[in-house]
C-alpha cells in the first residue's frame, strides 16, 4: 500500500481516457447532435456504469446476483420521482392529482439519492439473499427484481410511483446543454457529461477493487474459508460488496432515466440484467477495462451497426435473404454462443488497460502487478 | 511454565455426528505441540474450533487467560491465533505479494507490515522472486511457504498448522519442518497437526495421540516415537 506504484502504464492509460474524452467534446461540438455516435456513448456509458458494477460482485467478489435491473429501476424511479419540476407534476400525475411528492431536487443530488435507494433495498434484500450461494443467490436476486418491478407498478403506489404510467418531463442529458440567451445551444455536453459521470462513477469503483477492502473482496472469491481464517468478515464483506453495487446501478438507473426521457417500471424486465451480464461476460469477467470497452460494442452493435439486419436489404437487384424484423437478435444470440465456446475469457480476461501497455512492450513478466 | 492455550473436555458435533468427543490438552510457551492422527479422527476439527470457524457444543478453550469460545473467527486472529489451513489454500488469483497483504488484513500498523513483508521475503526468497506471479502459479512446496508467510502476517503468538506435509514431495516435507523448527527457535508457539507422525514427533516437545474424537494417549514427542502402539498403529513398526 505504502509502495504506491504509479508506472508509465498507468500514467499512459490516464492519458489515453483523458484523451478520449477531449475527443468527445470536440465531436460533439462540431458532428450534429442527432448523429447514431452519440446516442451509442449515451447509452453505452450508462451501461458501462452498471456492467462494472455488476462486475464489482460477479467479478470480484464472486456473488452471482441478477438483480441489476431491479437496482436500476428504483434509481430511475427515485430519480424520476424527485426531478419532475413542480409545475409539471399536475401533467405527469394526471391520474393520482400531481402526486404526493411536491417539490424537485438539484440533478445531482437526485442522482446520489437514487444510489443511496438502490443500496438500501440492496442492505434490505441482502439479510436473506446474501445467506444463500451461487446459483440460489442469483435466482433470489431475480426474482426481486421482478417484485419491484410489480411493486413500482401497485396502483396504491401511483401517488408516489405514478403507478403503470410514465414518469416523464424531468431534466434529460440534453438539459447538460449550455443555452445561450436566445435558447440557442452554446456548449454542447450531453455526451460528455455522462460520460463524465460514468467515468468518476467507475474510477471510484476502480480505487475500490485496488484497496485493502477490494483485496478482500477478491479473496472471498478465490477461497472464503481461507479468507475467513484470514481474519476477514465475510457477511459484512458481501453485504457492503452487494450495497456498494447497488448504488452504483442505481446510478446506472438514474443516468438510464435520463438517456430515455420517460421512466417505465415495465421495461426494466429480465432481459435487462441479461444484457449487462452479457457485456460482463463478453468483456471478461474481472476486468473493469473490460466492462467498459464491451458495452460501448454492444450498444452499438445493438443500437447502431447491426440495425440492417432488422430491414430488407437489396444488393442490385438481390434481396438478400433472411434479413427481416428481429433477425438481429438471432444474430446476437450466434455471436454469444460463439464467445461462450471459443472466447470464454472474453475481450479482455482478467487484464486491464495499463496491463496491456506493458504487454506491448514486452514486460509481460510484470505483468497484472497493478490493475 | 504457564500454559498458553488449554482445551478442557472440548465438543463438537456436525449434525448427529461427534466429531470431538471432549478432549482435553495444553500448548505450552515456545513449544511444538502435535495432534497426531488417523483419518477422521478429529485433527482439523479441533483446529478449526480453536480458529473459530466451526462451534463448539460444550467445553472451554482457553488462550492466554482468555476464553475465546464466543470469539468469531475475526476476534481469534486478533487476539493472536493464525491458522495455515490444511491443503495450504493459498488465494489462487491474488499475486504473491497480495497474499501477504491478505495475511496482515487485521493490523493497520502499515509501516510494520511493510517490514514484516520484507522479513518473510528474506526467510522465503523464492517468495521475493515470485512476488508479482499469482499465488495459483506457484509450486506446491512454494505455496506452503506463502501460506506459513501470509499465516505470519498476522503476527501470531500461537502458529496453527493443518498438515503442512500433505501432497508434497519428500524434500520439500523436510523443508517444511526444518521451517517449523526455525520458528520455534524464534520464540513462536506452534500447534501442528500431522497425519506423517514420524516427522511430527520428531520435532514436538509435547505430542499427542487423537483417535475417533478422543485423545488416546499423549507425551513428549520422544516418548511417543518409542511407543510400541504408536509405532504399531502410525509410524509402520519398522520406522525407527
Amino acid at each position: 500500500m505504502n509502495r504506491k506504484k504509479i508506472d508509465s502504464a498507468t500514467i499512459i492509460s490516464a492519458v489515453i481516457v483523458l484523451a478520449l474524452y477531449v475527443a468527445v467534446f470536440v465531436a460533439e461540438q462540431f458532428i450534429p447532435a442527432t448523429s447514431m455516435l452519440f446516442t451509442v456513448l449515451k447509452k453505452g456509458a450508462t451501461y458501462a456504469l452498471v456492467a462494472v458494477s455488476m462486475n464489482l460482485l460477479n467479478g470480484f467478489t464472486g456473488i452471482f446476483s441478477l438483480g441489476q435491473a431491479g437496482f436500476m429501476l428504483i434509481g430511475a424511479y427515485v430519480y424520476g420521482i424527485f426531478t419532475i419540476p413542480v409545475l409539471s407534476r399536475m401533467d405527469v400525475y394526471q391520474y393520482y392529482n400531481g402526486g404526493l411528492v411536491q417539490f424537485t431536487l438539484p440533478v445531482f443530488i437526485a442522482m446520489i439519492l437514487s444510489g443511496l435507494a438502490a443500496a438500501l433495498f440492496a442492505f434490505l434484500i441482502g439479510l436473506p439473499v446474501l445467506r444463500l450461494k451461487s446459483d440460489y443467490l442469483a435466482i433470489a436476486t431475480l426474482g426481486f427484481a421482478e417484485i419491484i418491478r410489480a411493486l413500482f407498478q401497485w396502483d396504491k403506489l401511483g401517488p408516489i410511483t405514478n403507478g403503470s404510467n410514465m414518469l416523464r418531463l424531468f431534466p434529460t442529458f440534453n438539459d447538460f446543454n449550455i443555452r445561450g440567451a436566445d435558447g440557442q445551444v452554446v456548449v454542447y455536453l450531453s455526451t460528455l457529461v455522462p460520460l463524465l459521470i460514468s467515468g468518476v462513477c467507475i474510477g471510484v469503483i476502480i480505487l475500490l477493487i485496488n484497496s485493502t477492502f477490494g483485496r478482500a473482496l477478491r479473496a472471498i472469491k478465490d477461497d472464503e474459508i481461507a479468507a475467513e481464517a484470514m481474519g476477514i468478515r465475510l457477511a459484512s464483506h458481501k453485504r457492503l460488496a452487494f450495497c456498494i453495487s447497488s448504488f452504483f446501478a442505481g446510478v446506472g438507473g438514474a443516468m438510464l432515466a435520463m438517456y430515455q426521457t420517460t421512466v417505465q417500471a415495465k421495461s426494466f424486465t429480465t432481459a435487462m440484467t441479461y444484457e449487462i451480464l452479457l457485456i460482463v461476460v463478453i468483456g471478461g469477467i474481472g476486468s473493469v477495462t473490460g466492462s467498459c470497452i464491451s458495452s460501448f460494442l454492444f450498444v452499438a452493435c445493438s443500437e447502431w451497426w447491426l440495425r440492417f439486419l432488422d430491414q430488407k436489404q437489396m444488393i442490385g437487384t438481390f434481396e438478400v435473404p433472411l434479413l427481416r424484423n428481429g433477425f438481429r437478435l438471432v444474430v446476437f444470440s450466434i455471436i454469444i454462443m460463439v464467445v461462450v465456446l471459443f472466447f470464454r475469457q472474453g475481450i479482455m480476461g482478467t487484464k486491464e488497460l495499463p496491463d496491456l501497455i506493458r504487454g506491448l512492450r514486452g514486460k509481460r513478466a510484470k505483468g497484472g502487478a497493478d490493475k | 511454565m504457564s500454559g498458553m492455550l488449554k482445551v478442557k473436555d472440548l465438543r463438537v458435533n456436525y449434525g448427529g455426528i461427534e466429531a470431538l468427543k471432549g478432549i482435553s490438552f495444553d500448548v505450552e510457551q515456545g513449544q511444538i505441540v502435535t495432534l497426531i492422527g488417523a483419518n477422521g479422527a478429529g485433527k482439523s476439527t479441533t483446529l478449526r474450533a480453536i480458529s473459530g470457524l466451526v462451534k463448539t457444543a460444550s467445553g472451554a478453550i482457553n488462550f492466554l487467560g482468555r476464553d475465546i469460545i464466543p470469539f468469531n473467527a475475526q476476534q481469534v486472529v486478533a487476539e493472536g491465533i493464525a491458522l495455515v489451513p490444511e491443503g495450504r489454500r493459498v488465494f489462487d488469483n491474488l499475486t504473491v505479494l497480495e497474499n501477504l497483504k491478505i495475511g496482515a488484513y487485521l493490523r493497520t500498523d502499515k509501516e510494520e507490515i511493510e517490514a514484516g513483508i520484507e522479513d518473510i521475503y528474506q526467510r522465503f526468497p523464492r517468495l521475493k522472486e515470485r512476488e508479482w506471479q499469482l499465488a495459483g502459479t506457484l509450486s506446491g512446496g512454494e505455496q506452503q511457504m506463502l501460506a506459513v508467510g501470509r499465516a505470519m502476517m498476522a503476527r501470531p503468538k500461537l502458529l496453527m498448522m493443518d498438515e503442512p506435509s500433505l501432497g508434497l514431495a519428500p524434500l520439500v516435507v523436510k523443508d517444511i519442518f526444518s521451517i517449523i523448527r526455525e520458528l520455534k527457535s524464534e520464540g513462536i508457539t506452534i500447534l501442528l497437526i500431522e497425519q506423517n507422525a514420524n516427522a511430527a514427533l520428531r520435532c514436538a516437545d509435547q505430542a499427542y495421540v487423537l483417535e475417533t474424537g478422543r485423545i488416546t494417549m499423549s507425551g513428549t514427542g520422544e516418548e511417543l516415537l518409542a511407543d510400541q502402539r504408536v509405532r504399531d498403529a502410525y509410524l509402520g513398526s519398522t520406522a525407527r
